[in-house]
């Protein structure tokens, strides 16, 4: 292999994981609204479309960093969702209806109506925040002078990167070592029997949709200073975030890790050596595959290495 | 007297042009016997077979392309499109469901929907085929007065009722609900799920796949984002049915009237056209959440929410 | 001759080992109690047997033709018939379109589903709730529900999961009543029920499961005197 390629392959294998690391983020909070509620959104993109926007306006009425936005938006993302699944989608929960698939349709009309209000608000202008480091990298050449070959580690990409991984850490001690995070666990595991321990599963569920949206939001303000906004983009990656719950497996925090590094891997590779153009039909058939051959994700694979010893 | 309503109504559609409408009354009109066809088809295998359909928008693209590059690559009128399209939507149909009837409930909607945005990435990408995001245009129009068109749709949405209607009275309507009530309990009584829900799907493709033919030949002009739409054309397809009313005969007609007068109300007010969506998604979730079982189903609850029920429900 | 043939299946989920080497065989016109205590794998034994699950070892044969590694609605074709423990109504549907629609199964016309249908409901006791959705059905009515939809489908055999289980002294006696007619029809019956005195009074064999594993087989005589199965199962049915 020529150097040439060799630094092509490993450029694209970093960016790779890189957008990895923030896809995991997206899923992380889908399959966690999943796997505890078994509700299906169709709106998750919307959410982080409306994080996105709001880190927008912070950073163009008051000059806010983007970055420091998580810790804005985070929290309204999750009191919002709290609300959606208040006032919505519990009420739905209960109705008696022919179609199974009523909840699913329900978040579609979220949806809906979150993107075209932001149309309507905010006009379909694609947007960005130009911040001062957005074309700023670390070169391999700064650090190894005498190196072959060049590669380049994009700052707001790298920062993106390791607060997604700071994020992901903390969700995975607070599910692990807290009392509401083993509640969350434990409802999503066994409802009745979670009820029975006195774990209050109703206010978990609206929790876990409140989590769940904040992940959204914290993600889409990681995402804004590497990606460009209009209200539309939230079906992407609505997309993304089920390819990366499927893939990794409902409720699996592990799972929808390594779901995202693949996904994020897989999708460089095929803008690299097929074609921007054909990306989203890669997405969808990884998503189907993964349906179809793999129901049970990653943490399905991980469970039976475990079972095996 | 209930037995004729069917024919009543096809009677008196038939008449209605030669009142004299507008040409926007027809275009309405047109618009809204073919949505009802479509929404008619996606009934059938959703409403009635419980397969919820998020990816309509592909059978409909598939037999509007149908029409499309025939008349592209082979010079002949798009009109062959039409029955040609009963086997490619067919065949489509069948591979498709081969790979999505696998899955249940939830995901089989999911992978409907993913198939859908294939099939439009695919056309936009496949140039030379489809003409790409330039779409295929359709030089000659057949007639000027809508009046033609009108009486195709309709005859396209009259066999499609009767089909419908035939169907669910039959040995197979019965097997649908069954699959739909109980899947395992079907399976258990010698149901073979995997033919009947392919035979649903196949079915309920063609059907729309009829209607998307129509439509280009009639609106003279198809590309991937307007085939293949998934807001304007698979979620408003649900819409129609889950308005109108899910597993009925006449509810797909009546969410079509609802949705396209209530499409073209939002349109013509002036600011207000840009926000259709909203209303549309409020709708959604209001019918949702007070009346899942649409106008057509939930009749009784609605009387008793307008206050016209009896006081005892 | 041997209707049934249960040859050394052993059905294991994950490391978890539901049923163990276990074979039996049931003879035509028989009826055959499966009994054990809770979590023995007497359910797990009906998916087998009805092609919900696959066996990981171990073969069924029905009229000495394979059956296991086929599907359920092929198997139904062949002619086994079940019911479910936790009842699975066509909910939506009326007592009789429940009925009409399994009995579609053997003809073409709705006329002759009916046909099938209407007798089938006049054998269980349910023609007078014909016209109810059977979502409103108490929980005995719709036990019978789910013993007219397998009879409907005019099998050889029925497989029975727990038909008695919850029903009030009027309402067993009428279901051993129907059990009794369709005996007489020549169809063989499998029960699974934890109601011993109506098994021990019913079977012509029983056949005992525990842990997964064939625990014994004989005559309810010989079941009801082996000291094993007293101590696993009837002990604590006795108190019970």
């Amino acid at each position: 292999m020529t150097s040439v390629q060799v630094e092509i392959f490993l450029q694209t294998l970093i960016a790779g994981l890189l957008l990895g690391g923030l896809y995991a983020l997206i899923g992380l909070g889908m399959t966690l609204i999943m796997g505890v509620m078994k509700i299906i959104n169709l709106a998750h993109g919307e959410l982080m479309m409306v994080a996105m926007y709001i880190a927008y306006w912070m950073f163009v009425l008051f000059r806010i960093d983007p970055y420091l936005s998580v810790l804005i938006a985070t929290p309204l993302l999750f009191f919002l969702g709290i609300g959606i699944q208040k006032y919505l989608i519990n009420p739905v929960l209960k109705a008696e209806s022919i179609l199974p698939e009523n909840q699913v349709i329900l978040t579609v009309g979220i949806g809906m109506v979150l993107a075209n209000l932001a149309t309507i608000f905010f006009k379909s202008d694609y947007r960005s925040t130009p911040v001062s480091y957005a074309t700023s990298a670390f070169y391999l050449s700064d650090f190894w002078k005498t190196s072959p070959i060049e590669l380049s580690l994009s700052i707001p990409w790298s920062v993106s990167f390791v607060i997604a991984v700071v994020i992901t850490i903390g969700l995975s001690l607070f599910l692990g070592r807290t009392d509401m995070g083993r509640s969350i666990r434990g409802t999503a595991q066994d409802p009745d029997a979670a009820l029975l321990m006195g774990v209050n599963v109703k206010r978990m569920r609206i929790v876990t949709f409140g989590i769940g949206s904040g992940l959204v939001g914290a993600a889409g303000c990681l995402f804004i200073p590497i990606y460009y906004l209009f209200p539309s983009l939230g079906g992407q990656f609505t997309l993304i975030a089920f390819v990366i719950t499927i893939l990794g497996g409902l409720g699996s925090t592990m799972g929808a890790i390594i779901g995202g590094l693949i996904l994020g891997v897989f999708e460089s590779m095929t803008a690299t050596y097929v074609g921007m153009g054909w990306a989203p039909v890669g997405r969808f058939v990884v998503f189907v595959a993964a349906l179809i051959f793999l129901p049970g994700g990653v943490a399905s694979l991980l469970k039976r290495k475990r079972l095996a010893r | 007297m209930k037995q004729y309503l069917p024919i009543t109504a096809l009677v008196l559609l038939a008449a209605l042009p030669l009142t004299g409408l507008s040409s926007y009354m027809m275009h309405i009109l047109i618009l809204v016997i073919m949505w009802s066809t479509i929404g008619m088809a996606w009934n059938l295998l959703g409403g009635y077979c419980g397969q919820v359909s998020f990816g309509h928008a592909a059978y409909f693209g598939v037999g509007a392309y149908t029409a499309g590059i025939l008349y592209t690559k082979s010079g002949l009128s798009p009109w062959w499109g039409v029955p040609l399209s009963v086997f490619v939507v067919a065949l489509f149909a069948f591979v498709l469901g081969f790979i999505v009837l696998r899955l249940r409930g939830p995901f089989f909607a999911l992978a409907t929907l993913a198939s859908g945005e294939v099939m439009r990435v695919t056309a936009e990408n496949w140039v030379d085929f489809t003409g790409g995001t330039l779409g295929i245009m359709i030089q000659e129009r057949t007639w000027v007065e809508k009046i033609w068109y009108f009486y195709i749709v309709l005859a396209i949405a009259a066999v499609t009722f009767f089909l419908v209607k035939k169907l669910i009275e039959s040995k197979l309507g019965y097997y649908f609900v069954a699959i739909r009530e109980d899947q395992d309990a079907a399976e258990s009584l010698g149901i073979n799920t995997t033919l009947y829900k392919t035979l649903a799907l196949c079915i309920s493709g063609v059907l729309t796949g009829i209607a998307g033919a129509f439509y280009t030949n009639y609106m003279g002009y198809i590309d991937p984002h307007v085939a293949f739409a998934l807001h304007d054309i698979s979620i408003i397809t649900i819409m129609i049915v889950m308005v109108g009313g899910v597993a009925t005969y006449w509810g797909p007609f009546v969410g079509a009237i609802i949705m396209v007068l209530l499409a073209e109300l939002i349109r013509s007010i002036p600011g207000l056209g840009v926000a259709y969506q909203t209303f549309f998604g409020i709708l959604l979730i209001i019918i949702i959440i007070f009346l899942p079982n649409g106008i057509v189903g939930d009749y009784r609850k609605l009387k008793g929410l307008v206050g016209m029920g009896r006081t005892l429900s | 001759m041997s209707l049934l043939d249960v040859k050394n299946v052993s059905v294991h989920f994950g490391g978890l080992a539901a049923i163990s080497n276990v074979s039996f065989e049931v003879r035509k016109g028989d009826i055959v109690g499966l009994i054990g205590p809770n979590g023995a794998g007497k359910t797990t034994m009906f998916n087998v047997i009805n092609g919900f699950y696959n066996p990981t070892e171990g073969k069924v044969f029905f009229k000495d033709r394979k059956i296991s590694g086929l599907k359920p609605h092929q198997i139904c074709q062949m002619g086994v018939a079940r019911t479910f423990q936790v009842v699975k109504p066509l909910q939506r549907m009326t007592v009789l379109d429940n009925v009409v629609a399994s009995a579609f199964l053997r003809v073409t016309t709705r006329a002759q589903a009916e046909e099938i249908a209407v007798e089938t409901t006049k054998f269980t006791g349910l023609h007078d709730d014909r016209d109810v959705i059977s979502k409103g059905l108490p929980l005995g009515k719709r036990k019978k529900l789910e013993i007219a939809r397998a009879l409907a489908t005019q099998p050889e055999m029925i497989l029975l999961d727990e038909s008695f289980a919850g029903l009030n002294p009027a309402e067993l006696d009428e279901s051993i009543e129907i059990i009794g007619k369709i005996k007489a029809r020549g169809i063989t019956i499998m029960i699974i029920e934890h109601h011993m005195k109506v098994i021990m009074a019913i079977s012509d064999r029983i056949v005992v499961l525990s842990y997964g594993e064939k625990l014994a087989e004989g005559t309810p005589k010989e079941i009801g005197s082996n000291p094993a199965v007293v101590e696993a199962y009837l002990g604590e049915a006795e108190g019970a």
